[in-house]
C-alpha cells in the first residue's frame, strides 16, 4: 500500500492492531520500567516479552488455523475441545508407557496425538464441505462432544507426567528461545509458505468471497474447505501438547478452555471478515498478540481479578470499533470539507438494491 | 439496447367502469450509474388480473418493489382508491391493502400452517396468543379459497404448490385490495398452475386487483385482463389481453417495431459452406434429450467446432437452462451427452472445464466475478482451479496472462491489482471473458454477455467471438437481443416454454421469424 502521507496512516490495513499492541506495550512500560528488558542467562532468553511471545503462543496456533477456517466463511468452534483430546492423549500415552523418559515414547505420544486430530479435522470437515451443515453448529458438536472423549481417554482424572523431553515442548529452550516460539513461528512460516507459495490462499479466499462464482470456475471448493478444517485441528493438536507440557498435566475440563472464543478475537482484531473471503495471517499474529499482551497488562497494572474481563473487553470493543467501516468512514468524512461526499449508508442502501 | 423505447403513456386500452384501486404516476427510481424506472405510469383496476411484461431489466421488480414500499420512489405519485399514498415501508404497504407474494416462498417451513397464516397477527387473549381463535381464523382464511389444508399441519410437510397457496391465504387475510404475485408458477407444474389460477379467479371475482408477473406466455394470455408492458426502465403501454397478438407482444418486450424489423437484413454469412463441411464429421457436442425435471424439456443439441450457435428465447424459456446442463453447472436428469463422440455425464462445472467447456454465467455478479479480488487473480482463477492448488502459476506468468488479456480485450482500468469490484460492468465482463479464454476452451457458452454493458464494450465482445469461432472454437451465445443472436450465429435454437421449438441455419432468417417461433408458432 502506497502511504502519501502520514494522515493515511490510519487507513493501512493493519494499523489499528498495531497501534494497539503498541499502546498496551507502552502502557506496561510505564507502569513496569524494566517491562522491555531481556536478560540471556544459562544460555536462554528470559524477559516479559519473551513470556508473552511463549503464553501466546497457543493462542496464536489456533487463531492460525481459525484464520483460514474464517476466510472460508466458516468457523471452528471444536479448538478448545481438540485442545484437551490432544493433552488428554499424549498425556495418557505416555504416563501409561513403562519409559517415559524416553523420546521415542514422547515423538509416539505426540504422532498419535496430531494424528488423531487429523481425524477430528476431517470429521468437520465432512460435516461442513460434505453435508453442508453450517459450520458453527457442525463445530459445535465436537465442541461439546470432544471434552467427554477427552473425559473417556483421561478416565475423568487429571493425568500429571513427568517426561524430561515431553516438557521440552512447552517449557523447554531451543535455540536459547522457548522451544514453544520456535514451533509456533514454524506453524506460522509453514501455513504463510503453504497458503502463498501454492495457490491454496487464492482458492480459499476465492470460496470464502464467492463460492457460487468458484464452483463454476472449477475450483473444488469441498477440497479447499476440508483442508482448512484439518489444519485448524492440527493447529489446536500441537496447541493442546503445548499446554499440557507446560504444565505437565491434562486436563480434560479446563485446558483450552475458551481459547476458541481468544482465537476468533485474534482473527478478527487482525483484520480478517468474519464474513469471509481477503484473510491476513500477519494480521492474525498481531491480534493474538493483542490478546495475550492484554492478559500479561492485567496483571503488571495490578487490576482487580474481579474486574479483569470487563477490562479485556473494553479494549477488544475499542479496537473493533476503530476497525469498522462505518466509524472509519464517519472519521474520514470530519477530516473532508462536508459535503464532498454522500453519507455512506446511503450508498451502501442503494447498491444493495442493485443486487436484488 | 440501443432502441429509444416507444412511450405511449396515454392508454391503449379503454378503461374499465370504475375508477382505479391504484394509480401510479410518473414513477422514477435510480440506482448509482442506472436509471431503473424513468417515468412510468402503471395503474390496476379492482377485479382484474393485470400482468406486468418485460424482459430483464425492464424495470417489472423495480416497480413491484416501489408498489410494496421496498424501495422508496425518487419522484412520481401513487395513490390508493384515490387518495394519494406514501408508501415508507413493505409493513405501511401491507397496513393499506397492498400484499406481496415473491417468487420465494417466504413462510417458515418448521410452524404450522395455521401459525404461518398469521404469524404476526394473531389472536390474543389476555396479552397471550389465542390459539384456538388462530386456527379458526387460519381455517377460515383457507376455506375461502377453497382449500382442504389441515390449519395444524406442518408446512413443511406441504408441496411447494400447496406452499405457494398458503402464502397467498396469508396475503389476502390483512383485508388486500391488491395482491401482487412474482414469477408465483416457476416452480409449478400444470395441474398446480391451473389451481392457483382457480384461486387467483375466485379472488378476482371479491374484487381484488392481482398483478401477475410471469415469464410463461400461455399463462399470461390464459389468467389475464390486461398488460403492462416495461422495456428499459420505461413505460412502453398498457393493453387490453384478448386484443393483443403475442408476437405483437414480444416485440414490445423485446423492442423495434414490427416493420422495422422486417427490414432489417441479417449479415450474409460466409458459415454456408463451413457448415456443411462441419456436418460430416463429428460435432464437439451432441446433446440427446438432455433435460432436467423443472428446468429444461429433454432437448437435442448439436454444437461444432468453429460453429457459433445461438440460443434464442424469452426469460425462463429454457435458453439458460440447457446452457447450464451442457457446462455441468446444473445436473441433467435425462438424456445424454456426448463430447466428439464420447459419452460423458458432466456432474460439475469442473467436470465440463476438464473437457474444455466454459460457461460464463448470465448472473455477472453473484455467478462471475469474486468481487474482492484482483483482476489478475480473476482472470486466473478457472486456469489455476484446474491445475490444482499445488501447481501454483508464477507471478510472473500471471501477470504476463494478464497484461495479455488487459490489453487484448481493453479493460479498464488496465491495473492488474485493481479489485474487480471497483470495475464498470463492461470491464467486468470482459475479466470473466479473459477468465474463460484463459483455460482455452474448445467450446466457449457465454450467456448474455453483453447485457448491461455500453456500447462500445458490447461492439468489442461481439467482435471477439466471432474471431475466436474463425480460429475453430465452438461457441454457444445467448442473448435476449435477437439482432446480436442473428449477427453473430451461424445457426439458432430458438426456445420457448421450456423445450426447443426450432433450431435452424441462419440463412434468410429475419428477426420477425424469430420472434414468431418464442411467441408461438399458432400466432406467428
Amino acid at each position: 500500500m502506497n502511504l502519501s502521507s502520514i494522515a493515511d496512516l490510519p487507513k493501512a490495513r493493519l494499523f489499528w492492531p498495531i497501534a494497539t499492541l503498541a499502546a498496551l506495550l507502552l502502557l506496561n512500560l510505564a507502569v513496569s520500567p524494566g517491562f522491555f528488558q531481556i536478560q540471556f542467562q544459562n544460555g536462554h532468553l528470559f524477559g516479559s516479552l519473551i513470556d508473552i511471545l511463549r503464553n501466546g503462543a497457543p493462542t496464536l496456533l489456533v487463531a492460525l488455523g481459525m484464520t483460514l477456517v474464517i476466510a472460508t466463511r466458516g468457523i471452528d468452534l471444536s479448538v478448545g475441545a481438540v485442545v484437551a483430546i490432544a493433552g488428554a492423549l499424549a498425556c495418557t500415552i505416555i504416563a501409561d508407557s513403562p519409559s517415559p523418559d524416553s523420546v521415542g515414547t514422547v515423538l509416539f505420544a505426540v504422532t498419535v496425538a496430531v494424528g488423531f486430530s487429523l481425524v477430528l479435522g476431517a470429521w468437520n470437515g465432512l460435516l461442513v464441505a460434505v453435508f453442508g451443515i453450517q459450520p458453527i453448529i457442525a463445530t459445535l458438536i465436537l465442541m461439546t462432544a470432544g471434552r467427554g472423549i477427552a473425559m473417556l481417554i483421561t478416565e475423568g482424572q487429571i493425568i500429571t507426567v513427568s517426561s524430561a523431553p515431553y516438557k521440552v515442548i512447552g517449557a523447554g529452550y531451543w535455540f536459547g528461545l522457548p522451544a514453544s516460539i520456535v514451533i509456533a513461528a514454524a506453524m506460522f512460516v509453514v501455513a504463510a509458505l503453504l497458503t502463498r507459495k501454492t495457490a491454496l490462499g487464492l482458492l480459499i479466499e476465492s470460496v470464502g468471497i464467492n463460492p457460487v462464482a468458484s464452483r463454476l470456475a472449477g475450483v473444488r471448493a469441498r477440497g479447499i474447505i476440508w483442508t482448512v478444517y484439518v489444519f485448524s485441528a492440527v493447529c489446536a493438536a500441537v496447541a493442546g501438547l503445548m499446554i499440557s507440557s507446560n504444565v505437565t498435566a491434562a486436563d480434560a475440563n479446563s485446558a483450552g478452555l475458551w481459547i476458541e472464543m481468544d482465537a476468533i478475537l485474534a482473527v478478527v482484531i487482525g483484520g480478517t471478515s468474519l464474513a469471509g473471503g481477503r484473510y491476513s495471517l500477519t494480521g492474525t499474529l498481531i491480534g493474538a498478540f493483542v490478546i495475550q499482551t492484554l492478559t500479561t497488562t492485567v496483571y503488571t497494572v495490578g487490576i482487580a481479578p474481579s474486574i479483569t474481563l470487563v477490562f479485556k473487553a473494553l479494549v477488544v470493543i475499542a479496537v473493533c470499533l476503530l476497525q469498522s467501516p462505518v466509524l472509519q468512514q464517519r472519521l474520514q468524512a470530519r477530516r473532508r470539507p462536508p459535503g464532498s461526499r454522500p453519507p455512506a449508508s446511503a450508498v451502501t442502501a442503494k447498491k444493495g438494491a442493485l443486487v436484488s | 439496447m440501443t432502441t429509444t423505447p416507444v412511450s405511449s403513456p396515454a392508454t391503449d386500452a379503454p378503461a374499465p367502469a370504475g375508477d382505479p384501486v391504484i394509480e401510479m404516476t410518473d414513477i422514477s427510481i435510480s440506482f448509482p450509474g442506472v436509471k431503473a424506472l424513468d417515468s412510468v405510469s402503471f395503474r390496476m383496476f379492482p377485479g382484474e388480473v393485470h400482468s406486468l411484461m418485460g424482459e430483464n431489466g425492464a424495470g417489472k421488480s423495480t416497480l413491484i418493489k416501489a408498489l410494496t414500499g421496498v424501495y422508496a420512489i425518487d419522484s412520481g405519485t401513487i395513490s390508493l382508491a384515490g387518495a394519494p399514498l406514501v408508501i415508507s415501508g413493505p409493513a405501511q404497504a401491507q397496513a393499506a391493502g397492498i400484499s406481496t407474494v415473491y417468487q420465494e416462498v417466504n413462510l417458515l417451513p418448521n410452524l404450522s400452517v395455521a401459525e404461518n397464516i398469521m404469524l404476526g397477527r394473531e389472536p390474543r387473549r389476555f396479552g397471550v396468543i389465542d390459539w384456538r381463535a388462530t386456527r379458526e381464523r387460519a381455517a377460515e382464511l383457507l376455506e375461502r379459497l377453497h382449500l382442504d389444508i389441515d390449519p395444524g399441519s406442518q408446512l413443511s410437510a406441504h408441496s411447494l404448490a400447496v406452499q405457494q397457496l398458503i402464502a397467498i391465504a396469508r396475503a389476502t387475510d390483512v383485508d388486500a385490495k391488491v395482491l401482487v404475485l412474482d414469477e408465483p408458477t416457476s416452480s409449478l407444474d400444470a395441474d398446480e398452475v391451473s389451481e392457483l389460477f382457480r384461486v387467483i379467479r375466485g379472488l378476482k371475482d371479491a374484487g381484488v386487483a392481482i398483478l401477475f408477473v410471469s415469464h410463461f406466455l400461455d399463462q399470461v394470455y390464459e389468467i389475464s385482463d390486461r398488460l403492462t408492458v416495461l422495456r428499459n426502465g420505461a413505460l412502453v403501454g398498457e393493453y387490453l389481453t384478448r386484443e393483443m397478438l403475442r408476437i405483437e407482444l414480444v416485440h414490445k418486450m423485446i423492442g423495434k417495431e414490427l416493420a422495422t424489423l422486417e427490414s432489417l437484413e441479417t449479415k450474409t454469412r460466409v458459415a454456408a459452406v463451413e457448415s456443411d463441411a462441419a456436418e460430416a464429421e463429428v460435432p464437439y457436442l451432441r446433446a440427446s434429450g438432455l433435460g432436467r425435471t423443472g428446468s429444461v424439456e429433454p432437448t437435442d443439441l448439436t454444437i461444432h467446432q468453429g460453429e457459433v450457435v445461438g440460443l434464442a428465447g424469452l426469460l425462463g424459456s429454457g435458453r439458460t437452462e440447457i446452457a447450464r446442463l451442457i457446462t455441468g453447472a446444473d445436473r441433467a436428469d435425462s438424456g445424454e451427452l456426448r463430447i466428439r463422440g464420447e459419452r460423458r455425464r458432466l456432474r460439475t462445472p469442473r467436470a465440463a472445464l476438464r473437457d474444455r467447456i466454459a460457461y460464463s454465467s448470465e448472473d455477472r455478479k453473484r455467478e462471475g466475478i469474486v468481487e474482492e479480488l484482483s483482476v489478475r487473480d480473476n482472470i486466473v482463477l478457472a486456469l489455476q482451479a484446474d491445475r490444482g492448488w499445488l501447481r501454483r502459476i508464477s507471478r510472473r506468468r500471471q501477470d504476463e496472462l494478464a497484461q495479455s488479456y488487459i490489453s487484448a480485450l481493453g479493460i479498464r482500468p488496465a491495473n492488474p491489482d485493481a479489485l474487480v469490484r471497483n470495475l464498470s460492468g463492461g470491464n467486468q465482463q470482459k475479466v470473466l471473458l479473459a477468465r474463460w479464454l484463459a483455460v482455452a476452451p474448445r467450446l466457449l457458452v457465454l450467456d448474455e454477455p453483453t447485457r448491461g454493458i455500453d456500447v462500445g464494450a458490447k461492439a468489442e465482445i461481439q467482435k471477439l467471438v466471432s474471431s475466436l469461432a474463425d480460429e475453430g472454437m465452438a461457441v454457444v451465445f445467448i442473448s435476449a437481443e435477437l439482432e446480436e443472436v442473428l449477427r453473430l450465429s451461424h445457426r439458432i435454437a430458438v426456445m420457448r416454454d421450456r423445450r426447443k421449438v426450432a433450431d435452424l441455419p441462419n440463412e434468410d432468417v429475419t428477426v420477425g421469424e424469430i420472434m414468431g417461433l418464442i411467441a408461438s408458432g399458432a400466432d406467428a
